[in-house]
């Protein structure tokens, strides 16, 4: 197997919520863009070592060694003091992992599992490792779902995608200068992959976060409804709408209004309106 | 018939006032525990020596119980009727031909629930509705159907007063079967249990998930092995009462259980507890259950006389008995603390390993005991992983991980499971809440069962963790329904009372939810 190595902020073995039946998901650390709303905050960056967490850790699962953070499973009680502590929204709990390494962790799951789904973060960050992987879980028969912002070019990893049994996408806005808005970044990029992965059957489904402080939601589901139409039938996409919640998000950003459940229904007539069949509010 | 104390009769005397009197049971309730008290004067049973001491109801001590199965059993424990051969000949003793359309068959049903007798004098075996239905359900179209089995259904629930009545579904898809599962969503109510047979080869997923999506609303059905069971006790098989596994057309005539905890307290150590203690409670228990058999079979005049052996809708020939067992965590970690070892049970390898050799021997005693009258089972009782009652404190049913110790992730969980749950033909089975995000995606608990069955695991149930209706520990109560009980009011289902008893003793509403 190659010697390929990733940062997995963690593995859940049973995920309900990653995807269709039951999957591991492992999350990868590192993200490209900066959401206001982001829910977990501590996958975005890498460790910069500085031993703050250290100091604060209350089992002693983390020590400096030669200047590095070093974490030690056994011992922690996950009481997040450490990514409550980090100013980086960094976790020094994330373990460079081989894809060996994943593949067991993955593996005490069969037969109970119908597939994984890489998470993130930003798990398209790591591309070959992401190709070795689901190489290794094809072998193992088992479905395989990438979960992305769609900020890095997908059409250029054929071999991931020959590979990879869908992507779920974000689409956080439509416009440029909504996206700008709620990530940092522009968005040609992830409409690109929308495009592309509709024609070649890999859109496995969309998501939008709604925040209406940011963004007209029924205007980004009417938006996404035509842009998609020219390279598939979106009757066959799923699409999940998530009501912004602000479990998880940094401080500054906990202001938003939490949509209720009615305005959540009125997307969905709108989405479903468009064309869309399977749209799931969560 | 042996001569009683005066103290026994005047106790007795002094309970059959308090029943009388008794605020919070119904009089169907009062009926029922004012004949156990009768029964309980009574001293007839061929007792084998040393029971006495280990029957006796001290809390914490208590080797062997007999579940209040009475002093002189009237008729077998467990009735499962071959409702089949009713519906195609009718019955002469409640004269009835057989049914002629839809409405009659749920008629006759409803009627013949009202006359099967078993333990708690409602039928612990409903049928295998599906099946039963099914050749009328064309005759009408589907929304008179569902209304009438809805109705049926309600009916059910408001007379069969108690969850240890069992239906079965499965595993083939039907029609009847799909609009039972629909009605049962919507109700929401406690009787019957329902038990789905499901074998990946035979059940279409996506009726596989049409009952998940049940279960997600009512705690009902649970899922049973179907593969697994026919293996055992061939396909003429049923699923009764909490999750017990018996042949259609028989039963079991008696369950007894071992208190595998306070067994364990009496040995010195692990060796002690394998050569000398066990094996001297294992006999006992099985002369016991002998007796009893015995009493039932030869005595009691059951199999000559009621209307359902006469008929042909049970066989004497079909029943079997039930050897269960409960408390064996406990008995692992008190053995374990004997040796000086730091081990739990669910949690250690070497404490679940001990846990297995304890079930290994249990087998093998089981396997050399020659039962009476137990033809149907090749001469042998069948092992049981008991449920728990409601008085049980500190004792966890069968083979379960204590609640509040269970494994961090499901996956180990249901691991620990596939270590026990082969060893127990006539039923075992564990229970998991969820959180309601497995609504919105069913097939995760299909992906579960599907992996399950495939290590060897039995039976499984599945709730969410908001529902109303729950699963106890094999049975089903409604909370709101508790919450009456425990404010003082009168409710009409029996298992209602064991439910607040196992959440006050068993912490059954703190499981831990996945």
């Amino acid at each position: 197997m190659s010697g390929l190595v990733a940062p997995v902020n963690r593995i859940i073995p049973f995920s309900a919520v990653d995807g269709p039946g039951n999957r591991t998901a492992v999350f990868l650390q590192g993200c490209n863009i900066d959401c206001k709303y982001c829910h977990n905050p501590e996958t975005r960056a890498l460790c910069i070592h500085c031993g703050m967490c250290v100091r604060k850790c209350p089992t002693g699962a983390l020590q400096l060694v030669e200047g590095k953070v070093h974490f030690e499973p056994a011992k922690c009680v996950a009481c997040d003091t450490c990514i409550k502590t980090c100013t980086h929204d960094a976790s020094p709990r994330v373990l460079w992992m081989t894809v060996e390494e994943v593949i067991t962790e993955i593996k005490k799951q069969i037969p109970f599992i119908r597939g994984i789904t890489v998470s993130g973060g930003e798990c398209t960050l790591y591309p070959e490792f992401l190709t070795a992987l689901f190489s290794e879980c094809k072998k193992l028969g088992l479905h395989t779902l990438i979960d992305s912002n769609g900020m890095v070019d997908l059409g250029v990893y054929p071999e991931l995608l020959s590979v990879t049994d869908g992507v779920m996408l974000d689409i956080k806005a439509f416009s440029e200068k909504d996206h700008v808005m709620v990530t940092g970044f522009t968005n040609n990029q992830v409409l690109k992959n929308a495009a592309f992965l509709a024609k070649c059957g890999k859109l496995y489904e969309i998501r939008t976060v709604v925040v209406r402080e940011l963004f007209d939601p029924a205007g980004v589901i009417e938006s996404i409804a035509e842009y998609l139409c020219a390279y598939m039938d979106i009757s066959m996409l799923r699409y999940k709408l998530i009501a912004y919640r602000p479990f998880g998000v940094r401080e500054q950003y906990q202001t938003y209004e939490s949509p209720d459940v009615s305005y959540m229904e009125q997307l969905k007539d709108i989405a479903i309106q468009v064309g869309f069949q399977e749209v799931i509010i969560i | 018939m042996r001569p009683i104390t005066m103290e026994k009769v005047e106790t007795t005397r002094q309970e059959i006032l308090d029943i009388i009197t008794s605020p919070t049971l119904t009089h169907e309730q009062k009926l029922t525990n004012l004949a156990g008290k009768a029964d309980s004067l009574l001293e007839v049973l061929d007792l084998p020596e040393g029971l006495e001491e280990l029957l006796e109801p001290v809390e914490g001590k208590q080797c062997i119980c007999d579940l209040f199965e009475g002093h002189a059993p009237m008729r077998p424990r467990y009735i499962v009727p071959d409702y089949e051969k009713f519906m195609k000949e009718g019955c002469k003793f409640l004269q009835l031909d057989a049914p002629k359309d839809f409405f009659e068959a749920l008629n006759h049903l409803l009627i013949m629930y009202k006359h099967v007798p078993s333990i708690t004098n409602y039928p612990v075996y409903v049928g295998a509705l599906d099946k039963l239905l099914e050749p009328f359900i064309d005759e009408v179209d589907e929304a008179t159907a569902k209304k009438f089995i809805k109705m049926f259904l309600v009916h059910v629930d408001r007379t069969v007063l108690d969850s240890f009545s069992h239906a079965n579904l499965g595993p083939e898809e039907t029609k009847a079967g799909r609009i039972i599962l629909e009605c049962e969503e919507e109700l929401e109510q406690a009787v019957p249990n329902i038990t789905f047979k499901y074998d990946p080869d035979v059940t279409p997923d996506a009726y596989a998930v049409r009952a998940i999506k049940t279960a997600l609303k009512s705690a009902k059905p649970s899922f049973a092995n179907h593969k697994m069971f026919c293996k055992e006790l061939t396909d003429n098989y049923v699923i009764a009462s909490c999750y017990n596994g018996l042949k259609y057309g028989g039963g079991s005539y008696t369950l007894c259980r071992l208190i595998l905890g306070n067994i364990a307290k009496r040995a010195e150590n692990i060796k002690d507890f394998k050569e000398r203690v066990l094996p001297y409670v294992l006999d006992i228990q099985a002369r016991y259950m002998d007796a009893r058999v015995r009493f039932i079979v030869e005595e009691s005049g059951f199999f000559e006389n009621h209307f359902l052996a006469k008929e042909g809708l049970i066989h004497r020939d079909r029943f079997t008995a039930m050897y269960g067992m409960v408390g064996m965590a406990e008995a692992v970690n008190i053995l374990m603390e004997k040796e000086g070892k730091n081990f739990r049970y669910g949690k250690d390898v070497e404490a679940d390993a001990l846990g297995v050799e304890i079930m290994e021997q249990i087998k093998a005693f089981n396997d050399s005991h020659e039962a009476p009258y137990c033809e149907a089972t090749g001469g042998h009782y069948l092992l049981h992983a008991q449920v728990g009652i409601a008085q049980d404190q500190g004792i966890s049913p069968g083979t379960r991980i204590p609640i509040g110790e269970e494994p961090e992730e499901l996956i180990d969980h249901l691991k620990h499971c596939s270590l026990f749950h082969k060893y127990f033909p006539s039923g075992t089975g564990d229970i998991f809440p969820v959180e309601a995000t497995a609504k919105k995606n069913p097939e995760f608990i299909l992906d579960i069962i599907k992996g399950a069955f495939q290590m060897d695991l039995r039976y499984l149930s599945f709730h969410d963790k908001d529902s109303d209706v729950i699963r106890v520990t094999g049975y089903l109560v409604k909370k709101s329904e508790l919450e009456k009980f425990k404010a003082g009011q009168r409710v009409l289902q029996n298992t209602t009372h064991l439910g607040t008893g196992a959440a006050k003793n068993g912490h059954i509403l703190e499981r831990k939810v996945r």
